[in-house]
């Protein structure tokens, strides 16, 4: 019997699992969701009561997870969809720690979302409502699912829901587009990750997780499933070449809606990685690792180099989330090697560092995206070329927003800098691989990531500096109003989860520990366990970190140095005009630009663009210069891909006569070709 | 953590704090001398930071507090980095909570900030400098990360201190990978450290400076923090160098002795360190700015080679 339907009153309640709860917060955004449908344009109901009501069944679903991480796996059965096919739920460790991830991030975007979305913006504020909790519920739903027939419908929900959350704005052609080319390679996709269940229920014709566990694969159908999901999984995700739908579909989505997608629902693509790899799967082969390491790696310089020459402020933070998404899928490349050849306390590092970047990337990105829409309807423009100096008139933002900024730059004492350090920690342990080829490998991809995490700090400089530092680059910029009340509040939980994260690694990684017992087999309980502000993943001879201490030293020579400088000299100041080597002459328009920022990464990384230029002459009269970046994989894989397709329903369209008795001849004919065959 | 950890501990700090501008002072010396000029006195870095600490202080009408924050930042950085480097002794209470990424996270924090508030003013040069020091700083920073992890591979950690105390113990053979390394170490520092051929601590040419350009608006107290910090980095990447490379001397846990000895072992190597920094700029041209992307990318796959070859020779 389902639980949540035996328990009736409120003395049962004291015997719920975990799971029960889950439902419970599911069922409660549900009626929220229908809740939305009945108050379609009651701005206030749904901005003042609905949208903090499901923040709070986030912060609840939060509570639960972290609770659940620790417990042991619990099962329940819903008896909803077709007779006899019944939707299974299962809650481990690993769908705990997702179910964290996105509780916490739906605290807060909804108390973000509260003071953000207005009147008049396309989609009705009723129905955005639904939408948005019909998108957390089906979340939540696909982390639980244990058999493929329900993961597939709630993976289906959550893809139409997210639809029409990025198409909000459903009026503007571009949307339209950017909207039609999501959906497109989210079916794409889906149709991958149904192909590899397909492989993985190995003919029995049970399609629940608990029967693909039980299944052993010989290894040319394991990869195939192995390949089928990385295709699938890897078009939700974003890994190269895969990867066009979403630097369309973030900018065009509302902003919290680009905070959800690219915090959370992106990670609901790894989940499905590590479910499959490490849960259905279970033996890894080792090139499994080297294709994830390699596509990983490609995607995230891919995405880091494209994120330094964007002008518009949300396309950025898209490339960006593919840069971070490349890189949690060469760390989880790299516990594949690892585990393939049975270094477990080596895979689970490598684990522990993904995790940690799952976590901290929805935290920062989150903060992010819901920053440039408070910038957004602040100012209107999301071009960085119209940007410019609003710390002054948006002070809030702006300091909140820094931290997300140095987060994402990966610089410590922040959540950022955790992952990336655990995970070349783990690259520089991998000289124990007993293979020769692959350890030659090591160096080169630790390069590689030093290298694009270097390329994050230049990324998130121009990010920050351009929007919010230097002087207002249009006059109406000075009218800028900072965000309200519950902006505020949301911004302010993505930006303790970042500072939580930089500054309790130890703590944090105790909490996820049973997700890489669950998976691999072995945890770093035993070896963090050693100093509770040092993170030693090892040992303290071989490497320790502790960003609390680390975070005092700066403050505390800060704090030495003011003070010192005060009682020996003097505090005075005065405001004059900037200086700027004598020019007399400043105005806005003579700072850098963000195309200016990028040009040094155009130059240096030519080949990675496609660039359009028109320069003007010395003989123009009214000089302009106009630069379009464009992506290789339109041109090269995409257009003649959509073209062939073009000319084959050309083909097809070659049937279609529209005359009747032409049709009635194909009828004629098909019939005759099927006698022929049922008669043999 | 022992009493003599720290006692180890600050006095590296204050030795570093102390004897950073007269690294800088010893360098200026040297190049006036190796360029046919009278020399400054020695001490004249101290009296330029006294001087500056005195005036006032001058920021634009705009300045956000980011501005004024970020020079007690990047001292603070500075500082804690001339705290985990081993300098002095390998005994430092410090040095576990940072180890060598740590560390060159720490750099990258300081760059960071200081190219932020070169960009809060809004002036032309400000974001000119911003841009060119986040440009370099993306190719110095994966390079002099590979140079550390060349040694780690040999010392099988990422612990400075560990780093420090392995590389001193083997016998005295020469590693090729920590020869590439050291070459690709020299050619970061130089351009982490605004020296000749990447950027002229001495010029003012607005089309050519980097770091001047960078805190062309900073005067007073914070432009003195500035020049502070910039010659901490300059000891601290020194002591790097003197750490990876010519790690003997550098005491260990439990040697009141060793300690006392490290000072004036460390102060001579400093010392033929900073005439063969100051020889090798008089010897070279400033490159245009175009040509730093190669220079760079040559220091970060030599420093790669390096790596490489530490695993195909086992260390």
């Amino acid at each position: 019997m389902p639980p949540i339907v035996t328990a009736g009153g409120l003395l049962a309640a004291t015997l719920w699992v975990h799971l029960d709860w889950v439902l419970l917060v599911v069922a409660a955004w549900l009626l929220i969701a229908v809740v939305g449908v009945f108050a379609l344009r009651r701005l206030t109901l749904v901005a003042r009561v609905l949208f903090p009501v499901g923040g709070a069944g986030g912060l609840a679903l939060l509570g639960i997870a972290l609770s659940a991480l620790q417990g042991s796996p619990e099962v329940a059965v819903l008896p909803i969809g077709l007779p006899q096919l019944p939707f299974h739920f299962r809650l481990d460790s690993l769908s705990a720690f997702f179910l964290m991830v996105i509780g916490g991030i739906s605290v807060g975007v909804s108390a973000f979302a509260a003071g953000y979305f207005r009147k008049g913006e396309g989609t009705p504020p009723g129905l955005l409502a639904f939408e948005y909790h019909l998108f957390l519920a089906s979340m939540v739903l696909v982390v639980l699912a244990d058999d493929a027939y329900a993961f597939m419908v709630m993976w289906e929900t959550m893809a139409l829901s997210s639809f029409f959350l990025v198409t909000a704005n459903h009026r503007i052609v571009e949307i339209q587009r950017a909207g039609y080319l999501y959906l497109l390679v989210a079916h794409i996709g889906a149709i991958g990750i149904l192909l590899c269940f397909g492989v993985l229920q190995a003919n029995s014709g049970d399609y629940t997780f608990a029967n693909m566990r039980a299944q052993q694969l010989s290894p040319f159908w394991a990869s195939l499933a192995f390949l089928l999901a990385l295709f699938g999984f890897g078009a939700k995700a974003g890994i190269l070449p895969l990867h066009v739908w979403l630097p369309e579909a973030h900018p065009a989505a509302p902003s919290p809606v680009s905070a959800l997608m690219s915090g959370v629902m992106l990670k609901t693509a790894i989940y499905g990685v590590l479910r499959v790899l490490f849960d259905l799967l279970q033996t890894p082969i080792w090139w499994w690792g080297l294709l994830l390491l390699t596509v990983g790696l490609a995607t995230a310089l891919f995405g880091v180099v494209f994120a330094a020459v964007q002008v518009d402020m949300k396309r950025l933070l898209a490339y960006s989330s593919i840069e971070n998404i490349g890189l949690l899928f060469s760390g989880i490349g790299l516990a594949v090697l690892f585990s393939a050849y049975g270094m477990q306390p080596m895979a689970a590092l490598a684990l522990t560092a993904v995790l940690y970047h799952v976590a901290g990337h929805a935290f920062f990105k989150s903060l992010l995206f819901v920053g440039t829409g408070a910038v957004l309807h602040a100012t209107g423009e999301r071009n960085l070329g119209k940007l410019g100096g609003l710390i002054r008139c948006m002070p809030w933002v702006a300091w909140v927003m820094l931290i997300g900024v140095l987060a994402s730059a990966g610089l410590p004492p922040l959540g950022g800098f955790v992952s990336e350090w655990l995970l070349l920690q783990s690259f520089l342990f991998s000289p124990g691989l007993p293979s020769a080829f692959l350890n030659m490998l090591i160096p080169v991809v630790a390069a590689l990531i030093a290298l694009i995490g270097a390329l994050a700090g230049y990324t998130m400089v121009k990010f920050f500096g351009v929007i919010f530092l230097g002087q207002p680059r249009e006059e109406r910029l000075a009218q800028a109003h900072d965000a309200s009340g519950w902006e505020r509040l949301g911004m302010l939980w993505l930006a303790a989860g970042c500072l939580v994260l930089g500054l309790c690694p130890v703590q944090f990684i105790a909490v996820i520990d049973p997700v890489t017992q669950l998976l691999v087999g072995a945890g770093m309980g035993e070896a963090i366990a050693a100093g509770s502000w040092l993170l030693v993943p090892v040992a303290i001879e071989r490497a320790s970190y502790g960003p609390a201490i680390f975070l005092l030293g700066v403050a505390a020579s800060f704090a030495l140095a003011f003070l010192l400088v005060r009682l020996l000299y003097h505090g005075r100041l005065r405001r004059a005009a900037p200086w700027d080597c004598g020019y007399p002459w400043q105005n806005a328009r003579m700072q850098d630009t963000a195309e200016g920022f990028g040009q040094p990464i155009r130059q240096i990384f030519e080949p990675f663009f496609r660039m359009e230029r028109e320069l003007p002459s010395p003989f123009d009269a009214a000089p302009h210069y106009r630069v379009r970046v464009g992506d290789h994989f339109w041109h090269w894989l995409y257009l003649p891909l959509a073209a062939l397709v073009e000319r084959l329903a050309r083909l097809i369209g070659l049937l279609q006569q529209g005359r009747i008795a032409v049709y009635l001849l194909y009828s004629f004919v098909t019939l005759m070709i099927v006698l022929a065959v049922v008669k043999q | 953590m022992t009493g003599l950890g720290a006692v180890s501990q600050l006095l590296e700090i204050v030795m570093a704090l102390l004897l950073a501008p007269l690294l800088g002072g010893w360098i200026n010396q040297w190049r006036a001398w190796l360029q046919n000029r009278s020399a400054p006195g020695l001490l004249q870095p101290y009296r330029m930071l006294h001087k500056l600490f005195n005036k006032e202080s001058v920021v634009a009408e705009h300045a956000s507090p980011l501005f004024r924050g970020a020079p007690y930042i990047v001292f603070g950085c500075m500082a804690l980095a001339c705290a985990i480097i081993p300098t002095l002794s390998t005994d430092l209470p410090l040095s576990p909570a940072a180890d060598a990424i740590a560390l060159v996270g720490l750099f990258a924090l300081a760059r960071v900030f200081i190219s932020l508030a070169a960009m809060d003013v809004g002036t032309s040069f400000g974001t000119l400098g911003a841009r060119r020091e986040m440009l370099i700083g993306f190719l110095a920073e994966p390079a002099l990360l590979m140079v550390l992890f060349s040694a780690s591979l040999i010392s099988k950690s990422t612990s400075l201190t560990t780093i420090v105390e392995t590389l001193a113990h083997r016998e005295l053979a020469i590693y090729p990978s920590l020869a590439l390394a050291g070459v690709a170490f020299t050619m970061v520092s130089l351009a982490e450290n605004a020296r000749v051929p990447v950027d002229n601590p001495a010029t003012h040419l607005e089309l050519t400076m980097i770091h001047e350009a960078l805190i062309l608006e900073y005067s007073g107290r914070h432009l003195a923090l500035l020049e502070w910090a910039a010659s901490l980095k300059l000891f601290a990447y020194s002591c790097i160098g003197l750490a990876l490379f010519f790690p003997w001397g550098i005491a260990e846990a439990e040697a009141p002795l060793a300690l006392l000895l490290a000072m004036p072992v460390l102060i001579l190597k400093l010392a033929i360190g900073g005439a063969l920094l100051a020889l090798l700029e008089t010897l070279s041209a400033k490159m245009r700015i175009f040509r730093v992307p190669e220079f760079l990318a040559t220091a970060f796959l030599l420093a790669v080679i390096g790596m490489l070859v530490s695993i195909l020779l086992g260390g």
